[in-house]
């Protein structure tokens, strides 16, 4: 599958493993029109990004066994993920994982708990370059 | 015009000018302006050496041996050579040692004995009092003559008459020269040894008696005659004159002179006068210099006019029956001159009070300080060690001893003076003090010698000595029988006194110099080599032999001592901070009563001080060698040898203890480096729990924030979804709350602040509420609880709710894991020899073997990462342990991966001592607060 620029909708794939945080992203994304995809773990992650090709990515940071950097570091190793827009959920407001956020690639950074306005001025705007 | 009250009146303003000088000069010394303090007036006083004897006794022996009086100042002369090397020793040990007689030096050498300070005090008393009797003989001779003014001899009645009265006159002059003397010697109620106004008039003394004798002198020979060449040439024209003054010919007595010379050499040394003036009264060493050369110099000057005196006498008396002794006075009577007479009886006085009052308070420090001082110490019904001040206890023997030694010379003067000439009766105290030689001499450069070799040496001696010389002399007075003088004691022929063993053609000086000092040194000698010194002795006699080892003078010592102080005190401002160490010696010196420590010099206390201070410190012995390292031991510090040797001992054990410490430093250093890196490692911990803390808190606010907002903005939203959404922010939020509270609980237990209400459960009955509190669950799960029992168990101490949680906790995660279908949990309790185990068993997905371990961390959570993520806040297992811990337990699981998993736990049936159980009754024991 391919990524069809002249497609109108925009897919967004959301990773977390904490349900109701999923379930709660999925409302939003899907009320403001996109696309959305639904992955519980990096595993699942990965194998969806490569299928369900997102335009944009709500990953979070800290899940078991494979984690949000590790996904993102993956993803920016394929070029067939060069245009993908990453944004990374954490809870852990460290200064030193944004900074690694950012060295492993990822476009955006969220402190949860988020407001959902917020997050969305940020998704539209890691959006702006793709087309709708 | 010489009237007996003229010749009282102008003795006694005579001995008021001397009271006036010695005034002077104790104000001067008080002042810190010594006027003592140059080699002229030290020259001077040694001159008291030259007493009656010389100013009136020379003249007389004169008339009899010619030029045979001048061994007697030969032996000082060349003793006044060799001062710079001997004396000068002697004066640098006594005043390190704070010597204050003859006695006290030689008992200081010999280990501080107190017996040979004894026996030196009675030789030197014995010895000295036929010298004083000398004394008082002349003065009191010479005192009645001038009472005949203007006539020269007496008739024989008169003659009877005088001796009488002479003999009154000697007693009235011994007391006399015993008020004196106590006026002047022991004045000073602090009992001090140094006698600085004293020294003083002495020199002034000897200034007017040599003074006097060369007025004499020069009047007779140029005067009376044209010059020495004029009274020569006469002298020679009578026969027996002639051979005085033929100085190649058989009058002189070469072993007379050699023994007269030698006695004389030991005499200017060791006669306790000589001592007393020479090295007690000392100032400054270095004028020994000047008085090398100064005092040779006074005798020459003084001897100058003995001969012609001597020739001009026997011309003018030839008749014999003048006493030649009396010459010096008996010349300007016979020439009319009452001036002169007074000025001559004024000098003679000078002589004989001059060498009383210094011999006398010389042998009233050495009785009061060897002899009385220790016999009464040792009365201990004195209280003497009660007392604090025994000054004036010290003074009063002292005058004692005065008044004693003087009326001893009397004694002696009575039994045996009148039968001698002057010079014979001082020549038997010269042999006297001629025994202290060995002892002192080989004393200073012969470091064997020892104390039972110096008591030997001594008192034999003296017994040889009292033997051939006082004996005899007592003899030939009447006062015993002459027999064992002419016979030998028991009619032993060996045994004369002045031909012992048959020793013959000797002069009885020559004799019993001979005899004493052969057994004095032989003894002396023989019995330290097969003695073997004792340790205190070995230590003063390095002092004494090292005495010189440091070339340094007085003047840079004084130096030094100063530089010390300043030393000192920075030394110990090291150790205990500078402000301290100046407080702390400015009170030492307010203490001591001066405005400055540095105005007290850094004496022996002050060092002592130091280290005492540096010992509260740093420890005594590392103290002393600190101390040591600045102080740079005096020349004499050797006596601290042994003190040393011990505490370098000391200080070699401190360095053991020293390596001993760092090696449990480092130890130590080790154990902290680690302890730190696992506070590192705790602290790391630390931060990872608070950041997962936060993880976990904020993961249930993210839903329910999210939620809440989608809420917000969509109103419009469809009552299901609406439910729905409300449901989850309901239950993130119960999530929210458990998640604090099992925060807060573990912190606390973990930190003991935890309250536990312990008392005895039946855990059997906590079972059965905690499984019918879960049977909802239960239920709802389709899981089989099953209970197994075992027969009977006690009671056991714990705390109830928390054992509740424990079991509810365990039944739930139980519930967690079980299947959807055919799920069974059972729970057994075992009974184990001292403790009650409860398994709980579940038929789950199990747990895998690496996981067994981390489930009791905190915040690891256990399930199928594929599915969904379990429910949980991770700190329950954590918490059980926490709990079963406290009961005295433990928690562990056993699981096969894919069959189930047993949680058990034990309680023990007593709690185990030393187990945190009673937290809350000490808390309340100690009333501190805890939070429930």
């Amino acid at each position: 599958m391919s990524r069809e620029t002249n497609q109108t909708t925009v897919k967004i794939l959301i990773v977390d493993d904490e349900p109701n945080i999923v379930l709660s992203l999925e409302f939003l994304m899907k009320s403001n029109g996109y696309e959305v995809a639904v992955a519980g773990n990096g595993e699942e992650a990965l194998r969806m990004a490569a299928s369900f090709m997102p335009h944009l990515m709500l990953l979070d940071v800290m899940m078991p066994a494979i984690d949000g950097f590790e996904v993102c570091r993956q993803l920016r190793v394929d070029p067939v993920h060069k245009s993908l827009k990453i944004l990374l959920l954490t809870a852990r407001g460290r200064e030193s994982e944004v900074k690694r956020g950012f060295s492993v690639g990822a476009d955006g950074y969220v402190m949860k708990p988020f407001s959902t306005h917020e997050l969305l001025a940020k998704v539209r705007e890691l959006l702006q370059d793709t087309p709708h | 015009m010489l009237t007996g009250t003229v010749i009282v009146i102008a003795s006694f303003v005579y001995v008021g000018l001397l009271f006036a000088i010695a005034y002077y000069g104790d104000k001067r010394a008080d002042a810190g302006r010594s006027i003592i303090a140059n080699p002229y007036i030290y020259a001077l006083s040694l001159a008291v050496y030259c007493s009656s004897w010389t100013f009136y006794g020379s003249v007389g022996r004169a008339t009899t041996s010619g030029i045979g009086f001048l061994p007697i100042y030969l032996g000082p002369t060349l003793m006044a050579a060799l001062w710079w090397l001997v004396l000068r020793k002697i004066i640098r040990i006594s005043k390190a040692n704070r010597i204050t007689s003859i006695a006290d030096f030689i008992a200081s050498r010999y280990g501080k004995s107190q017996l040979l300070g004894g026996l030196v005090t009675v030789i030197a008393v014995v010895g000295i009092i036929p010298y004083i009797a000398l004394q008082l003989k002349a003065v009191s001779s010479n005192f009645n003559i001038l009472l005949r003014y203007p006539a020269i001899t007496a008739t024989e009645t008169q003659s009877n008459l005088l001796l009488i009265s002479e003999r009154e006159t000697t007693f009235y002059i011994a007391l006399l020269l015993a008020a004196f003397t106590i006026l002047f010697g022991t004045r000073h109620i602090d009992a001090s040894e140094r006698h600085e106004g004293l020294v003083a008039a002495i020199a002034f003394e000897s200034l007017v008696k040599l003074l006097s004798f060369l007025v004499l002198g020069i009047f007779i020979t140029f005067v009376l005659y044209d010059g020495f060449e004029d009274l020569f040439q006469r002298a020679l024209e009578y026969p027996h004159l002639a051979k005085l003054i033929d100085f190649g010919g058989d009058s002189v007595n070469y072993t007379s002179w050699a023994s007269l010379t030698f006695v004389s050499f030991l005499a200017i040394m060791f006669l306790p006068r000589q001592f007393q003036i020479a090295v007690v009264e000392n100032v400054d060493e270095r004028h020994l210099n000047k008085a090398a050369w100064l005092f040779p110099l006074y005798l020459l000057a003084i001897n100058i006019f003995v001969l012609p005196i001597a020739l001009a006498g026997l011309m003018h008396f030839p008749v014999g029956n003048i006493d030649a002794d009396t010459f010096v006075l008996t010349l300007p009577i016979a020439q009319q001159q009452p001036l002169l007479t007074l000025l001559v009886f004024i000098g003679g006085l000078s002589a004989a009070t001059g060498m009383v009052i210094v011999e006398t308070i010389a042998l009233s420090t050495m009785v009061c300080n060897n002899l009385a001082m220790p016999v009464l110490l040792r009365f201990h019904a004195l209280h003497l060690h009660e007392r604090t001040d025994l000054s004036g206890l010290i003074v009063s023997i002292r005058r004692g001893a005065i008044v004693g030694v003087l009326l001893l010379g009397y004694a002696y003067f009575r039994l045996a003076g009148e039968a001698y000439a002057l010079v014979s009766i001082g020549l038997i105290s010269f042999v006297a003090v001629a025994q202290f030689a060995p002892a002192i001499l080989g004393g200073m450069y012969w470091r064997r010698a020892t104390r039972p070799g110096a008591i030997c040496g001594l008192a034999a001696g003296f017994l040889v000595w009292a033997y051939t010389l006082l004996l005899p002399s007592f003899a030939k007075s009447g006062w015993l029988p002459l027999a064992f003088v002419d016979h030998g004691l028991f009619d032993i022929a060996l045994l004369k006194p002045l031909e012992l063993f048959g020793l013959r053609g000797l002069d009885d000086i020559t004799h019993c110099l001979f005899w004493s000092m052969l057994f004095n040194i032989g003894l002396y000698l023989v019995v330290s080599l097969v003695t073997v010194p004792s340790v205190a002795e070995q230590i003063q006699a390095n002092l004494f032999v090292d005495a010189q080892r440091d070339p340094g003078v007085r003047r840079a010592e004084s130096l030094r001592s100063d530089a010390s102080i300043n030393e000192l005190i920075t030394l110990v401002g090291r150790f205990l901070g500078h402000h301290h160490a100046q407080e702390a010696f400015a009170a030492y010196a307010r203490q001591r009563g001066a405005k400055s420590v540095r105005d007290l010099g850094a004496d022996a206390d002050l060092i002592h001080f130091a280290e005492m201070l540096l010992a509260g410190a740093i420890g005594a012995g590392s103290a002393h060698v600190v101390v040591a390292s600045v102080v740079q031991e005096e020349p004499l510090g050797i006596d601290k040898v042994m003190n040393i040797l011990d505490e370098t001992s000391q200080v070699l054990a401190y360095s053991r203890q020293l390596e001993q410490k760092s090696r449990e430093l480092e130890v130590a250093t080790t154990e902290l480096r680690s302890a730190n890196q696992r506070l590192q490692e705790l602290d790391s911990l630390k931060d990872d729990f608070m950041s997962t803390v936060t993880h976990e808190l904020r993961t249930p606010l993210t839903s329910i924030r999210a939620f809440s907002e989608i809420l917000h903005d969509n109103p419009a939203l469809d009552p299901v979804q609406r439910e729905k959404f409300l449901g989850i922010i309901i239950r993130e939020s119960e999530r929210l709350t458990r998640l604090i509270n099992q925060v807060l609980d573990l912190a606390k237990i973990e930190s003991g602040n935890a309250e536990w209400h312990t008392g005895e459960i039946d855990v059997r009955e906590v079972i059965e509420e905690a499984l019918s509190a879960l049977s909802q669950l239960f239920t709802e799960k389709n899981i089989i609880a099953e209970l197994h029992l075992a027969a009977d168990f006690p009671p056991i101490t714990a705390d109830r709710d928390r054992l509740m949680q424990v079991m509810l906790n365990l039944l739930s995660n139980a519930a967690k894991f079980c299947g959807q279908s055919g799920g069974r949990v059972r729970v057994g309790i075992v009974r184990e020899p001292a403790a009650l185990r409860v398994d709980v068993e579940d038929n789950g997905i199990g747990i895998s073997i690496e996981d067994q371990h981390t489930i009791f961390e905190k915040f690891h959570q256990v399930g199928d990462t594929l599915t969904q993520k379990p429910q949980g806040t991770g700190l329950g297992l954590p918490i059980c342990r926490q709990i079963v811990h406290h009961f005295g337990g433990r928690l562990w699981v056993k699981s096969a991966p894919d069959g189930g998993a047993t949680f058990s736990f034990t309680l023990p049936l007593k709690p185990a001592s030393g187990t945190p159980v009673a937290d809350v009754e000490l808390l309340h024991k100690f009333g501190l607060p805890h939070t429930t």
